[in-house]
């Protein structure tokens, strides 16, 4: 670190939160059937946040009934005037964005400088996207009848909380479905404020439902019959289940599960920038990202370079205080996951590889886990095969351009993989034999609403974002 | 492999500064960091109507950059063009201000070499500490590397002890490849310091050169073990942007650049603002730009 050290820059927005939260259902917040109530804390500090509500399997029907109740008039409703709606909600969440960041921040721990720069912005680019396809639709798909689904239940994660919303509701209501919405029970905070949001822009009552809780209150919500279509994120296991759930029932679904991604660095690469995008891939969020570059791929010929520019580079990231604006790595999301990150290191270096960390100082409080990188790594270790969905790189080395897409594709995943290489022919060849949904060539975690993201594999079925995106949310 | 293999990627530059551009500097340690900034300028005058009044006026600055605060540091050195070097090194003799000249028929270097060299010599010979050398830009992007290097060794001969300063020009080499492999050239041949711009073709120094000749500079040094030393010029006009260029000095280079012996601003108004900012830290009210002496 410098001599002269850059002073704490903490973000002094503070968000206009309730002391307690109830469920958003038809429009309007209401208290749970039966009461129950969980508070979310700050997984930075430990320190509680606020309290929200438990829905229950009663509280999941009224809900659904809620959305299906609003569904066809809003079905009816011209998609020019969907459209003013969403554009609406896009507005209202750009003018708040700072206080949304930092209720993203304090209730999911990650860095101020993300929910702000990446987040936020990104979030109310999905509902400007939308909102422009509302009036489009028959446009997008010529030659067919677009229609709507029904209600789409919308299960999401703790790692990008309101943008998985936005991924989510956007489409759905720009395509005239209605949503009922369950947040992930680590971060609820974010949903709830869209559901405050959703009032103040007079979104018609039970178009959006905001129903928080914890994994049954996902699986009552899931198997609800009500539902015309389940759009999920999160754990493979869990998308599974789900699957198995609505096997033969009719309803639609698309998964969004996890990743192994490779990201493939060749001799001929932009070395500094490579760098840059490996960092990225693994340390953006904590490495909580299903799409996180969480092997890294490098050519033998100069695996010694890359690894000691890494090393250098892992010093200077910035760990700690969440809300400070000078902070690069946040905290882990909670306690579960960071056990989790812990067994899984802990097999790694187990299984023989060779384990780097950053010596950073980790605040005594709260949930921390320094970004950590493993090398020696065989494609046999845990940590090569399994999601961490935390800060922990796997290293391993190729030679030669055939065995980097075998060792590329041997795994049961499937999201997305990143080519570094200065060669543009070099990086689509490789780009076509990578089975990933989603490949990167020299930039790595590059997010955009009109891109389709999605997986092959066990990283899921189904696409957000773009034409593709839009295909998910309506009947021809 | 070499480093002059090492490509670079402009657009994962361009995302890289602008990250880094948004580090947070604040009051308690800002202070610290402009007054680090002041003691790395090099205060410049370079105009075809450059007088011995107006050198000797940037003399009188680069000692009492703001008379009213006696803490503050001197500036690195002054920059003057040959003609003014005796004048400037007989004004700041008794301090630790240096004196630099730009030589090699700045800024465009199209004069024979050994009318180059003999510039060289004469700045030297009245005292230069010194000397900015402009690299032929022409020879360079016509592949003629050797040329470029061969002219750098001969300028560093007749240095003698004096410090190589080597400007890249980096306005006219316009990519960042030509930027790196024209650092690694510079260096390997004898530069002291790598040097974006004459501060004569825009753009002068952008954040994207100083992070892309700061990351050939740290390849070079951590492969040879000689140190060399770094001077964005032109472009950064106030505190803001002094700031910003040694945040990105700090994480690509590290804390060991962080000194007027390896880091200089080529500047003449950046150091009014500095001294501005400095003044409002302690103030708590900016002043009025006349409050500070023009140079």
């Amino acid at each position: 670190m410098s001599a002269i050290p850059y002073a704490p820059a903490p973000e002094s927005v503070r968000p206009r939160l309730r002391t307690s939260y109830d469920l958003f259902i038809d429009g309007a917040f209401v208290a749970p059937r039966d009461g129950s109530r969980h508070v979310t804390i700050n997984p930075a500090t430990h320190e509680p946040i606020t309290e929200v509500s438990h829905a229950g399997v009663a509280d999941v029907q009224a809900a659904v009934d809620a959305a299906s109740g609003a569904f066809p008039a809003w079905s009816a409703l011209p998609g020019a005037e969907r459209g003013k709606h969403l554009f609406r909600l896009a507005r209202i969440l750009q003018e708040r964005a700072r206080e949304l960041a930092v209720a993203e921040t304090l209730d999911g721990g990650k860095p101020i400088r993300e929910s702000r720069d990446i987040d936020l912005p990104l979030v109310a680019a999905h509902l400007f996207y939308h909102a422009g396809w509302a009036d489009k639709l028959a446009y997008a798909f010529a030659g067919r009848n677009p229609r709507p689904l029904g209600v789409c239940g919308a299960v999401i994660p703790w790692n990008f909380p309101l943008l998985m919303a936005a991924w989510k509701v956007a489409p759905a209501l720009a395509c005239g479905n209605t949503v009922v919405l369950k947040p992930a029970e680590t971060t609820p905070l974010t949903a709830l404020l869209l559901a405050e949001i959703a009032q103040e822009a007079d979104l018609p009552r039970g178009v959006l439902n905001v129903i928080t809780g914890g994994p049954e209150t996902g699986a009552a919500l899931v198997r609800n019959p009500g539902l015309a279509k389940v759009a999920f994120t999160g754990s493979t296991a869990v998308g599974k289940a789900i699957a198995t759930e609505l096997a033969g029932t009719g309803r639609r679904l698309t998964l969004e599960l996890g990743g192994k991604a490779a990201n493939i660095v060749f001799a001929d690469a932009p070395l500094d920038q490579a760098i840059e995008g490996i960092v990225n891939g693994i340390y953006f969020n904590q490495g909580h990202v299903c799409c996180a570059g969480s092997r890294l791929l490098v050519e033998e010929s100069i695996a010694d370079v890359v690894l000691a520019k890494l090393a250098r580079r892992v010093r200077t990231l910035r760990v700690g205080d969440p809300l400070d604006k000078n902070t690069d790595v946040g905290a882990i999301n909670s306690p579960a996951q960071l056990a989790r990150i812990r067994a899984l290191v802990a097999s790694g270096v187990e299984e023989g590889a060779t384990l780097h960390q950053s010596d950073c100082v980790l605040p005594d409080r709260g949930n921390w886990f320094a970004p950590t990188w493993f090398t020696d790594v065989a494609p046999a270790h845990r940590i090569a095969r399994e999601e961490v969905f935390g800060p922990v790189l796997a290293v391993m080395t190729f030679r030669t351009p055939d065995e980097a897409v075998e060792l590329a594709n041997n795994t049961r995943y499937g999201l997305s993989a990143g080519v570094w290489t200065d060669k543009g022919a070099k990086a689509l060849r490789i780009a076509r034999r990578l089975r990933a949904g989603v490949v990167w060539a020299n930039t790595f975690n590059q997010l955009d609403p009109t891109s389709p993201f999605g997986g092959m594999r066990e990283s899921g079925f189904g696409r957000e974002g773009g034409m593709a995106g839009l295909r998910e949310y309506v009947e021809l | 492999m070499r480093l002059e293999d090492v490509t670079v990627d402009a657009v994962g530059v361009e995302a890289r500064v602008s990250s880094l551009a948004r580090r947070s500097i604040k009051a308690e340690t800002k202070d610290a960091w402009l007054r680090l900034a002041l003691s790395m300028v090099d205060l410049t005058t370079l105009e075809g109507k450059d007088s011995d009044g107006k050198v000797a006026r940037l003399c009188a600055k680069a000692l009492h950059p703001d008379p009213a605060d006696p803490t503050l540091p001197t500036v690195a050195a002054v920059c003057v063009y040959p003609p003014f070097v005796a004048l400037a090194k007989r004004l700041l003799a008794r301090s630790a201000v240096r004196v630099a000249s730009v030589a090699t028929a700045f800024p465009s270097g199209q004069a024979p070499l050994a009318t180059r060299l003999a510039e060289v010599t004469a700045a030297v010979a009245d005292g230069a500490d010194e000397i900015d050398m402009v690299i032929d830009r022409g020879a360079f992007l016509a592949g003629r590397s050797t040329k470029v290097a061969s002219e750098i060794e001969q300028v560093k001969v007749a240095c003698g002890a004096a410090h190589l300063k080597v400007i890249l020009e980096t306005g006219e080499l316009e990519t960042y490849d030509n930027v790196r492999r024209a650092s690694l050239l510079a260096m390997r041949h004898g530069a002291d310091f790598i040097k974006t711009s004459t501060g004569k073709v825009s753009p002068a120094s952008t954040p994207g050169t100083v992070l892309v000749m700061g990351e050939a500079l740290r390849d070079y040094v951590e492969e040879t073990g000689r140190m060399v030393g770094m001077k964005p010029a032109g472009g950064i006009r106030d505190a803001k942007a002094a700031l910003a260029t040694l945040v990105i000095v700090n994480e690509t280079l590290g804390d060991a650049w962080l000194t007027p012996t390896w880091f200089r601003f080529g500047a003449s108004s950046l150091a009014n603002d500095l001294l501005m900012q400095i003044a409002k830290l302690r103030t708590g009210a900016y002043g009025s730009p006349d409050a500070f002496s023009a140079s």
